[in-house]
């Protein structure tokens, strides 16, 4: 039925589908924008988020086509249901912005995070920063007698977890991208 | 062939393709190049301001009542600074202006020089869009991308930033037509499975309202014509924002009044018992909803505006259409005549008959006074003597605007010019200056409080200069009015520095600028007075020193909803609550 079909007359009963009121359910998705490349636009986008009082998880933007002009920035954002709407029609607003997908409704999406993990140790808690870093499938691009530096790459979670690891084994420092996403299948 | 010429004049060049006659500004080091262009031709008109805001100001007023850009040519440093507020103004109320700022040359920008500031940085977020143009060959596509940005989808302020050396360098010129295609392209036609559904809900509608807002003044007047052509057939109520004054006009039979905050008693209550709004290009702003959770609780709504953001962005809509408000309007018109223009008669006529229980409450009497001029006596008069007449009304900011929008009438789109959404004191006069320099021979009335009024009155300068006959319609009380207003209701009447101690004496004011001042302070004079001001051919200050304690009602208490409003004789004592007193 359609939603409209309502009995003539009739006000106390709607046909409608009437939504809840604005959920306060906090939720978390992964943006893409795609922006021309000129000066200005990342200040735009980070104006926006700051000046409306909206949230950045996460943010990474590099261009991704040359000859267009064009970069992509990738943003992960935590808001309501109703917060998330007004952040892509904000963003589509901007005029250098071209398209904004939300890849967390758009059918799914793959997401990586690539970091640089410097540890430092010796002896068994050397040994075990290896080993832990073997079944994370890190890598080692870095290495002296008393430090590793670790690259790995997964999603956000997978990132956090090998960090949480390290912590106790000597962790010095973390360097982190940010996620880059892609939407699953074309 | 191409045409190579400088940066300079490619300014003036593009502004003569794109139409534009007229150009409010200001000149300084940075922006000399042009100025010597300008000074070599005669296409375009450049109106010297006196303040840089004014140069805005009166762009909007220009932009307004015309429907064409307002353009702006300022200097770098504090010439672009001051044209922040004018721009924030432009950006809350959806105004096409397109700014010009001087730059210091490229191979300075960076380097703290003589009246340097980030231009673009400070007016990013007070534009639609702004530019920094480095080159001289790209200049022309830039300029012509201004206008189409400003002037397409939700209309507002860009500023272009031009670097000293880039106006004197020579490049390619690129004409308007063959200007780059934008990629801004904003969707104009509605989706019209959902204009179906609106055109079914109207069919059925008990007590459908239609509310609307200033997208309907900037669609152009052909959406104001569809407007009135839909209301009529339909016999549905109207109300509007202040924004939307004259989209229908006040003397028509389903004028509604304006609604909001200080609205009318029957058009906040329609808002509030309606089964089905329908909202025409306005925003749910703050001043209009009161409290959220209690915003006419019973309707279904429709929202028709250009730009999605304003969407489910306060208010959940059932019935979202994006689109320009008269493409919109017109197809709905067809879909509704093709369906055999159907409306629920008996239901409409129960709801005019509510309605008309509402209006019979009469929220905007007052009873003159015999010893001073009541500000409602005073625009009261100002109505009956000006009615007809060809004419603009321009505000301040304060229980003065709210007053002229609840007591004068305005017919036709274009004619009423106010700051709305940012609520700029110091607007009205330069804005005055603005539609004056547009309408030439027009009757242009900028009704102000002195406050306002002091806040831009070197424009008065500018006035007298080009012989720009604009009344200046102050309604004196001495006090910030509606500053004083909410201390009473919600202070504690602890007047907190809401009154001037020491006014000018603004007869001897005009007469220092060089034009005719009037005073009135005596309720049987003001008629006199008034004809006196518009019998004038020149610019006029008049002073009407009016009653001093006198509040601004009806008016919903902040974090109230429609329907708990105060009339005038209520008892006002503590009627905000802690919880609306946060509120402004």
């Amino acid at each position: 039925m359609s939603p409209l079909n309502i009995k003539k007359g009739s006000t106390k009963h709607s046909a409608y589908n009437l939504r809840p009121n604005f959920s306060d359910v906090q939720e978390t998705h992964t943006l893409a924008v795609l922006v021309a490349n000129e000066p200005g636009v990342l200040a735009r986008v980070i104006g926006l988020f700051s000046g409306r009082g909206y949230n950045i998880d996460s943010l990474t933007v590099a261009e991704v086509d040359h000859d267009g002009h064009t970069s992509r920035i990738t943003i992960v954002t935590t808001g309501t249901p109703q917060v998330i709407e007004q952040i892509k029609a904000q963003l589509g607003r901007i005029v250098p912005v071209h398209e904004v997908h939300d890849l967390t409704v758009e059918g799914g999406s793959v997401e990586r995070e690539l970091a640089l993990i410097k540890v430092e140790g010796s002896g068994d808690k050397r040994v075990e920063a290896l080993r832990l870093a073997d079944i994370f499938r890190a890598q080692v691009v870095d290495s002296t007698l008393e430090s590793f530096v670790f690259q790995i790459t997964g999603t956000p979670e997978k990132v956090d977890a090998f960090v949480d690891l390290m912590r106790p084994l000597g962790l010095v420092e973390v360097a982190r991208t940010g996620v880059a996403a892609l939407s699953r299948g074309v | 062939m191409t045409r190579q010429m400088t940066g300079a004049k490619m300014v003036v060049q593009a502004l003569k393709d794109q139409g534009v006659d007229t150009v409010f500004g200001y000149p300084g080091g940075a922006v000399l190049p042009i100025y010597d262009e300008i000074f070599q031709q005669n296409g375009i008109r450049h109106y010297l301001v006196r303040h840089e805001q004014g140069a805005v100001h009166a762009a909007e007023g220009y932009a307004r009542a015309t429907g064409k850009p307002g353009v702006v040519l300022v200097t770098s440093g504090p010439g672009a600074t001051n044209a922040v507020t004018g721009l924030t103004d432009a950006l809350m109320d959806s105004i096409p202006i397109v700014v010009l700022t001087g730059q210091v040359p490229t191979f300075m920008i960076g380097s703290d020089a003589f009246q340097e500031a980030d231009t673009v940085g400070i007016t990013r977020p007070c534009t639609k869009h702004n530019w920094l143009v480095k080159d001289t060959d790209t200049l022309s596509g830039v300029l012509h991308e201004a206008f189409h940005v400003a002037t397409t989808g939700r209309p507002g302020p860009v500023l272009v930033d031009i670097p000293k050396d880039v106006q004197f360098a020579t490049g390619t010129y690129t004409e308007k037509a063959k200007a780059k295609v934008s990629h801004y392209q904003p969707q104009v036609k509605g989706d019209m499975e959902t204009i179906t559904q609106l055109v079914e809900a109207l069919e059925t509608a008990e007590r459908p309202v239609f509310y609307t807002g200033g997208g309907v003044i900037n669609s152009g007047p052909a959406a104001s014509q569809l407007l009135r052509e839909l209301v009529d057939a339909t016999d549905i109520p109207i109300t509007s924002t202040l924004m939307g004054l004259g989209c229908y006009p006040a003397s028509g039979k389903n004028w509604l009044g304006m609604l909001g905050m200080h609205g009318l008693y029957e058009a906040n209550l329609a808002m509030h018992g309606c089964d089905l709004m329908i909202n025409v290009g306005a925003r749910f702003d703050d001043r209009i909803t009161g409290r959220l959770d209690a915003f006419s609780p019973k309707s279904r709504k429709a929202h028709i505006d250009i730009d999605p953001s304003s969407i489910n962005k306060v208010i959940r809509v059932d019935m979202p259409i994006i689109g320009d408000v008269g493409h919109v309007l017109e197809d709905i018109l067809k879909v509704w005549k093709a369906r055999g223009r159907k409306v629920n008669k008996e239901g409409l006529q129960k709801w005019w008959h509510q309605i008309e229980q509402w209006r019979a409450v009469d929220c905007l009497k007052y009873k003159p006074s015999g010893k001073a001029i009541r500000p409602q006596y005073a625009l009261d008069r100002l109505e009956q003597l000006t009615k007809g007449r060809d004419r603009y009304i321009t505000t301040e900011v304060g229980q003065h605007q709210m007053w002229a929008a609840q007591y004068l009438g305005f017919e036709d789109p274009n004619r009423w010019m106010t700051s709305g959404g940012l609520g700029t004191m110091g607007y009205g006069t330069p804005a005055s200056i603005g539609v004056q320099v547009a309408h030439p021979d027009a009757l242009v009335i900028n009704v102000a409080g002195e406050a306002s009024w002091l806040m831009n009155m070197q424009e008065m300068s500018t006035a007298v200069q080009y012989r720009l006959p604009v009344k200046q319609f102050i309604m004196n009380n001495e006090r910030l009015g509606m500053v004083r207003q909410w201390q009473e209701l919600l202070h504690g009447e602890r007047y907190s520095h809401s009154w001037s101690e020491a006014l000018p004496d603004f007869v001897k004011l005009a007469e220092a600028f060089g034009c005719k001042g009037i005073l009135c302070q005596d309720p049987a004079d003001l008629d006199d007075a008034i004809m006196e001001m518009l019998d004038y051919d020149g610019p006029v200050i008049f002073d009407c020193l009016v009653e001093k304690h006198e509040n601004c009602f009806p008016m919903i208490p902040s974090g109230e909803p429609h329907n708990k409003m105060l009339l005038g004789e209520a008892n006002t004592k503590d009627a905000i609550g802690s919880k609306g007193a946060v509120m402004v």
